[in-house]
């Protein structure tokens, strides 16, 4: 039955771990800004060598704006 | 000609999306309405970030057209104050750029190492409108930096008063850590104390002396880190000789711990962790929600927020930028076109037309003439103008209203009803508590009066009174976000509901600057029309441009020779006819009303034939009457503002019969007629828009800013109102009257709680799964009925989304 004092040591280890990585996300600032980076993940990576980008017409990207 | 129409009805403004008026401005096939948006257009492409305009259809904001001048930023004693950190190769700056408004800008204002190499790296936050900036100082100047700000179209907003530090200050970095730790103990306790509560086996009791160790272990922690700030503050309220609900609190958490360890230690129980961990957990959470801002806007604003960082002083003929803090009497100032007058100043040379908008509300600019008191606050147009300073800053006209007492009090001390009723609370309770102890005692049972007096002040802990007005105002703070109205803390929201006497201000308040209406008495033809706005438009005087809006999309024609009197009128000639419009005494008419010196007629004339005249009516917020009319039946309503009382007979028609008008007011005997009221016994709630209302505001019970921008600066308040939204206000009074009402009802289901469980701790037989249970019920009920009454009301008062 001491089986028991090793898994609750266990779990609260395991606790104690999700505390500091919460503490450490905190500290780092990551709960400062909730919504920027939303939308930062859904920018475009630029494909490297294609520098100059082949430009549409205004009326083109409005198209594919609405679809 | 007929094309050029054609283009106008269809095009926009490949950059901002306004209409192309001009065909003048292209590149690369695309249109763009002013010169402003070309540029940034030609600055982004050489770039290759033409990305830009890929995430949204016209993401950019037409540039204002006044170009502040950053020559200042050269200055280290400036710039310092404005880098974060610096070291010996980069330098760390945060900046606040109110245009920031869609997933373009985020992309551009993160790709900004594009633009310079020596941008290492730019991370904005959406929210809070600001951008960070890392650049190599030694090759990128903080000056430089900037314009690159602005030749992109983000302009920095950079005042004596730094937002953006202060905001940071006010974090709830420490709160959540505090929460993190308690839900920890919270859950971790839970876990441990449940074996207690099913029951045990006799061969596992061995195991419970273990487990209560371990709770002990969990309930230190938030003793003593997540629960600090309640003993602190109930010690602090006590010296005060005040009673709030820190102080029951406080007690509750202490006995439950001082009982769980007792039981632990000798073994009697299995003691109350868990309800400790939840309870602390709970309350820390409602203080959360308390602090939660729903908008960055920062209400802590006063004139330094409004005044440039720097100046130009003119020390033997050398042009110079200084701090405004050194400016001394005698000093002489150079005024640019669209600069601040920082100090009351002599005018010594040059033209001035001064713009009071920050300070009254009025954009119709003042005419001065030399040697003539300008006082601090205007913004000069035209020409370059020189002052003699005969005021230090903190001394002037304008800025010594913060000096004021009312200014002196940081925080003001709102009324709110938990404060009122934890003083009668805590001392029934304390009553409860040692009486139900002093009857045990006379009944000898020693051990049972400890549990009785123990029990009553645990299950009688004020959790779910203390968690009623944070989630119910909490939630009202939000409806109010969502319909235009950013109150500033829940305080507020209580005090909205108290106020029984408002005070308005005219020009700006109740009055829309944006909204004017032009009327046209006379007869123009289209062609004649056209010709007006073809002049109107090379100017930057507001009427003017009301003109140009006034008249709409009208056919473009090119027009020569303009001129421009400065607060006198404009002409050129276009096709080959000569246009003057102006006041009557510059296009040469006799006025017949003699009042030209207001400029609200602007005259026309076309190859010296009238044409007629342009008039502004005052422009009332939507639907004024109908406002004033609603709120007077409850509330006593007056007027005070600093103009003249040309429209007085018009207000008196608007206002209840028996309000105060005051006219011609200073802003220092507007913060005294608050107070005035204030000594009648009235809860006064002022509403201002301008600079010279800031002492009326802060001294009100009530300081509301009603602002057409609320990314724009406005003075410090309690709450900003969104002209659009003005028309809501009578609604916004009787949803806050709600608010508190919920807040009492709630209280009354966390009453009903409390005698319940009273009646089980009196006899002290209080189960620790009893108050297990208890504790976390109440907290739970009164947190979803708070949330649904809020919304259940928000959509009675048509406030709710789908309906505004």
């Amino acid at each position: 039955m001491s089986a028991i004092f090793f898994l609750i040591g266990c779990s609260v280890f395991i606790a104690l771990i999700f505390l500091a990585a919460f503490f450490w996300a905190n500290r780092t600032g990551q709960h400062e800004d909730t919504y920027t980076p939303s939308i930062r993940i859904l920018f475009d990576d630029e494909v490297e060598g294609q520098a100059t980008e082949v430009e549409r017409p205004a009326t083109e990207i409005k198209k594919a704006e609405s679809q | 000609m007929s094309v050029e129409t054609k283009t106008s009805k269809n095009t926009q403004c490949f950059h901002c999306g306004d209409p192309v008026t001009h065909t003048v401005y292209e590149a690369d096939g695309h249109a763009f309405c002013c010169l402003g948006c070309q540029s940034v257009y030609r600055v982004l492409s050489s770039n290759n970030m033409q990305q830009y305009y890929r995430y949204n259809v016209h993401p950019g904001k037409k540039k204002a057209e006044r170009s502040e001048r950053y020559d200042y930023l050269d200055e280290e004693v400036i710039a310092d104050k404005l880098i974060d950190f610096r070291n010996e190769e980069i330098s760390m700056v945060t900046f606040y750029i109110p245009a920031i408004h869609c997933s373009s800008c985020i992309w551009l204002l993160e790709h900004l190492y594009k633009l310079h190499p020596a941008i290492v790296a730019s991370q904005s936050d959406f929210m809070k409108k600001q951008v960070d900036i890392t650049f190599k100082h030694g090759e990128l100047s903080l000056r430089r930096l900037v314009e690159l700000l602005v030749d992109v179209g983000y302009e920095p907003k950079i005042t004596l008063q730094d937002v953006v530090k202060e905001g940071r200050k006010s974090s709830q970095k420490g709160l959540v850590a505090k929460i993190a730790v308690a839900g920890f103990c919270f859950g971790n306790s839970m876990m441990l104390s449940f074996p207690e509560y099913f029951g045990m086996a006799a061969f596992e009791t061995k195991y419970s002396a273990f487990f209560g160790l371990m709770n002990i272990g969990f309930s230190l922690p938030v003793l003593l880190y997540s629960g600090r700030d309640y003993f602190t503050a109930a010690w602090h309220s006590l010296r005060r000789r005040q009673v709030n609900l820190d102080v029951p609190l406080a007690l509750g958490i202490f006995v439950l711990f001082a009982r769980t360890a007792w039981e632990i230690f000798t073994g009697s129980g299995p003691g109350f962790a868990d309800t400790l961990c939840g309870l602390v957990f709970f309350l820390l959470v409602g203080r959360w929600v308390q602090h939660r801002a729903y908008h960055h806007i920062s209400f802590e604003r006063d004139y330094r927020s409004y005044f440039p960082v720097a100046v130009t002083r003119l020390l033997d003929g050398a042009a110079k930028p200084i701090p405004i803090a050194e400016i001394h009497v005698g000093d002489r100032l150079l005024i640019r076109n669209n600069e601040i007058v920082p100090a009351d100043a002599i005018l010594l040379k040059g033209d001035a037309a001064i713009d009071f908008s920050f300070v009254t509300g009025e954009s119709e600019p003042v005419r001065k003439v030399l040697g003539e008191i300008i006082y601090a606050g205007g913004r000069q147009t035209g020409e370059a103008i020189e002052l003699e300073v005969v005021k230090a800053v903190s001394q002037s006209y304008l800025t010594k209203l913060w000096n004021n007492e009312a200014f002196k009090q940081y925080e003001k001390k709102f009324r709110t009803f938990s404060n009122l009723v934890s003083r009668y609370f805590t001392v029934v309770l304390l009553a409860i508590a040692l009486s139900a102890m002093a009857y045990w005692f006379l009944q000898a049972d020693t051990v049972r009066a400890w549990g009785a007096f123990t029990a009553v002040l645990i299950i009688a802990c004020p959790c779910a009174l203390a968690l009623s007005s944070p989630f119910t105002l909490s939630a009202a703070l939000s409806v109010f976000d969502r319909n235009g109205f950013y109150v500033k803390n829940t305080a507020a929201v209580e005090q909205l509901a108290a106020v029984d006497c408002l005070v308005f201000d005219k020009t700006g308040t109740i009055s829309s600057p944006s909204a004017s209406r032009m009327q046209f008495e006379g007869s123009l033809l289209a062609d004649e029309l056209a010709m007006v706005v073809a002049v109107c438009r090379n100017s930057n005087h507001p009427l003017s441009r009301e003109v140009v809006n006034w008249a709409g999309t009208v056919a473009y024609m090119s027009s020569r020779d303009f001129r421009e009197v400065v607060g006198k009128g404009v002409e050129a000639i276009v096709e080959g006819h000569h246009v003057r419009i102006g006041s009557g005494l510059f296009i040469g008419l006799p006025d017949a009303d003699g009042r030209s010196g207001e400029g609200s007629k602007v005259h026309v004339t076309i190859d010296g034939v009238a044409k007629g005249w342009f008039s502004v009516e005052q422009p009332w917020r939507g639907n004024l009457s109908g406002v004033m009319k609603e709120l007077s039946r409850t509330y006593e309503l007056n007027l005070i503002t600093g103009d003249n009382d040309k429209e007085k007979s018009q207000l008196h028609g608007i206002f209840p019969t028996g309000a105060d008008l005051l006219f011609n007011k200073l802003p220092g005997e507007k913060l005294e007629y608050i107070q005035s009221l204030q000594h009648k016994g009235n809860q006064v709630c002022m509403l201002g828009d301008g600079l010279n209302d800031a002492g009326a505001l802060k001294q009100a019970d009530l300081g509301i800013a009603v602002s057409d921008d609320i990314n724009n600066f406005s003075p410090g308040c309690d709450a900003i109102l969104d002209g659009k939204s003005f028309s809501k206000l009578p609604r916004f009074f009787k949803f806050a009257k709600h608010a508190v009402r919920v807040i009492h009802m709630s209280f009354c289901i966390s009453l009903m709680y409390n005698i319940v469980g009273l009646g089980f701790a009196v006899t002290g037989m209080m189960s620790p799964l009893f108050a297990a249970v208890l504790m976390p019920l109440s907290t739970v009920t009164i947190i979803g009925f708070t949330t649904v009454a809020v919304h259940l009301y928000a959509s009675k008062n048509q406030l709710t989304d789908h309906q505004s």
